[in-house]
């Protein structure tokens, strides 16, 4: 089995005596897109920047492509948008793209075809000769975008990359991460957009009070059903029978909801109701969306 | 050592880009100009008067002195005010965090810093003493004695001030630095007059005092040494004016202020590589 892209074994890190993370332990596959989501103060930030040995962790331990994390040359093939990107503002876009491709170790025609590749890609190729105070927010984003994904990187980490875009850019991230993806390079989203992260992840981890609570691939999450049922009457055995076809069978007011893996369940839980004598007055099933089960492990 | 070159580049093109560097060489010129225009008329009036070589060479020296000491102020000022942000104001802002995730050893961004922010000092420094050094020869024909052993020691002085400040930023904030490192600066002014008063008052209590706060930061003694070396024998035997130590620094404070940069550096070095961004 080809080593993952990115290992982490009971990261923690404590500051002073708050915890920020308290048992990060993920696996993550190369070529995967892959998402870590939960609600703020989570330690979603902190989390990353430890991966990326900017914070060093209190204990546990991690390899990046195969590379102790920590070690600078694990980040030798890593791209990275940081939350907040924030840059020498009197370079300008060219000369970003120079400098960060220079410590990187590129130089020469390479490294210029790269970056006019680059800039092409965040559509900045007119604004490249301008200087970065005088970009939008939208614009300086781009260019965050360009700078991690210089000299195409194994592993890229995309910290909120559509904060601050418009619905242009998001779609310009969206199709950027695709094409990330299509080349098998592994990416780490951290992002608050769910529908965002909805439609460009394989795969998403929850992380609530410092720690890994459930993970799971979106494939499963649009397989998964949730169905409401009104009915002539409700009783604990009548409960306790629809239980069979799903799971959280619970009352809610006048109907009754459960969770089933698939739309098979349905018809066979109609024929059921009907042979118990009790009548169905309405059945009504719906995908959950990635919001729902953010809603249901955060809270 | 490449990354320590580009660090070093991007902070020399930042202080070219954001005009400090023109700010501090055109405002360097300006005070080489203004020296110049005031030591020509000096150098008429003496002329004029008809005063002896001796006496001649002494105002001579006390002049370009007073410019030296001018000098070295604004050496000590630039060297603090180049630094104390390149790290601290760089942490503050975030903009540190995309340049120590690219694969290069934390310290070499730190390193890279000191260089060209001490490029920036060295060659402020070169306008400003080079260029009183040159008015005094091309307007009064004079040089003061052991300008190539003094000199040297006032870019010490602004490198031990500079290394100060990176350390600093390396923890505090822009502001929190500054006002450390001015205040280090001003304790080692003090414990430098303390030293030459007690000299003068005979009191050893206060020259050791003095010669402590030498030790803590070896900035003003190092002056006070560049000062004792550059001025005509007569006045450094007898130890008269302003300008003349009358305890002179041990020569063995050149080393000590060389080993403070050094381990400074290192120390510097090690508090950013060890703490979170």
């Amino acid at each position: 089995m080809p080593e993952p892209a990115l290992e982490a074994q009971a990261l923690r890190k404590d500051f002073g005596p708050k915890t920020a993370v308290r048992d990060l332990t993920l696996s993550v596959p190369r070529g995967e897109v892959f998402g870590f989501l939960g609600p703020n103060g989570a330690g979603k930030t902190t989390s990353v920047k430890m991966l990326l040995g900017l914070v060093h962790p209190t204990a546990g331990g991690g390899r990046l492509l195969g590379q102790p994390i920590g070690a600078a040359r694990a980040r030798a093939r890593v791209g990275y948008l940081p939350e907040h990107f924030a840059f020498h503002e009197w370079l300008r876009g060219r000369e970003l793209l120079r400098f960060h491709g220079r410590l990187l170790g590129l130089g020469g025609p390479s490294l210029e075809a790269g970056l006019e590749a680059l800039l092409r890609r965040v559509e900045l190729v007119e604004a490249g000769d301008r200087c970065l105070r005088e970009y939008s927010k939208g614009m300086k984003q781009r260019i965050g975008l360009a700078q991690a994904l210089l000299g195409e990187p194994e592993l890229v980490f995309l910290d909120e990359p559509t904060s601050g875009l418009d619905p242009l850019g998001r779609l310009l991230v969206r199709d950027v991460i695709r094409e990330l993806k299509a080349r098998g390079t592994t990416v780490f989203l951290n992002s608050h957009l769910l529908s965002e992260v909805e439609v460009t992840c394989d795969r998403v981890a929850f992380v609530k009070e410092g720690r890994v609570v459930s993970a799971m691939t979106l494939g499963a999450a649009e397989r998964d059903l949730e169905v409401e049922l009104r009915l002539e009457r409700s009783s604990p055995s009548v409960l306790e029978g629809l239980a069979r076809f799903g799971r959280d069978v619970r009352e809610d007011g006048a109907v009754v909801r459960l969770r089933v893996d698939g739309e098979e369940r349905l018809p066979e839980m109609s024929r059921w109701l009907a042979g118990q004598g009790i009548g169905l007055y309405h059945l009504g099933a719906r995908h959950r969306s990635l919001e729902d089960v953010f809603l249901e492990v955060v809270r | 050592m490449r990354a320590v070159l580009t660090i070093a580049h991007l902070t020399l093109a930042e202080a070219r880009r954001r005009r400090i560097l023109a700010a501090a060489l055109l405002l360097g010129a300006a005070f080489v100009l203004l020296f110049g225009v005031g030591f020509h008329f000096i150098v008429r009036d003496i002329g004029e008067h008809g005063a002896s070589p001796a006496q001649r060479r002494l105002v001579l020296s006390f002049i370009v002195m007073a410019a030296l000491y001018a000098a070295n102020f604004l050496i000590v000022m630039t060297s603090v005010l180049v630094t104390i942000d390149t790290l601290a104001g760089e942490i503050g802002s975030g903009v540190i965090e995309a340049l120590c995730t690219k694969p290069i050893p934390r310290w070499s961004v730190a390193l890279g810093k000191w260089l060209g922010c001490w490029v920036v000092l060295a060659m402020y420094a070169a306008v400003l003493c080079g260029g009183v050094l040159l008015v005094a020869r091309l307007v009064g024909g004079y040089t003061p004695p052991n300008a190539a052993r003094g000199l040297p020691l006032l870019l010490l002085e602004g490198t031990v001030l500079l290394t100060l400040a990176l350390a600093g930023g390396t923890r505090l904030s822009t502001l929190a630095n500054g006002v450390t490192v001015f205040g280090l600066y001003g304790l080692a002014f003090v414990g430098g007059w303390m030293e030459q008063i007690g000299t003068l008052a005979s009191n050893t209590t206060a020259r050791y005092i003095g010669i402590a706060a030498s030790l803590l930061v070896p900035s003003e003694s190092l002056w006070q040494l560049a000062s004792h070396h550059m001025q005509p024998p007569l006045v450094r035997d007898l130890g008269i004016g302003p300008f003349s130590p009358l305890s002179v620094p041990s020569p063995a404070m050149v080393a000590w202020a060389a080993a403070y940069v050094l381990v400074t550096l290192a120390v510097a070095l090690r508090l950013f590589r060890t703490r979170d961004l």
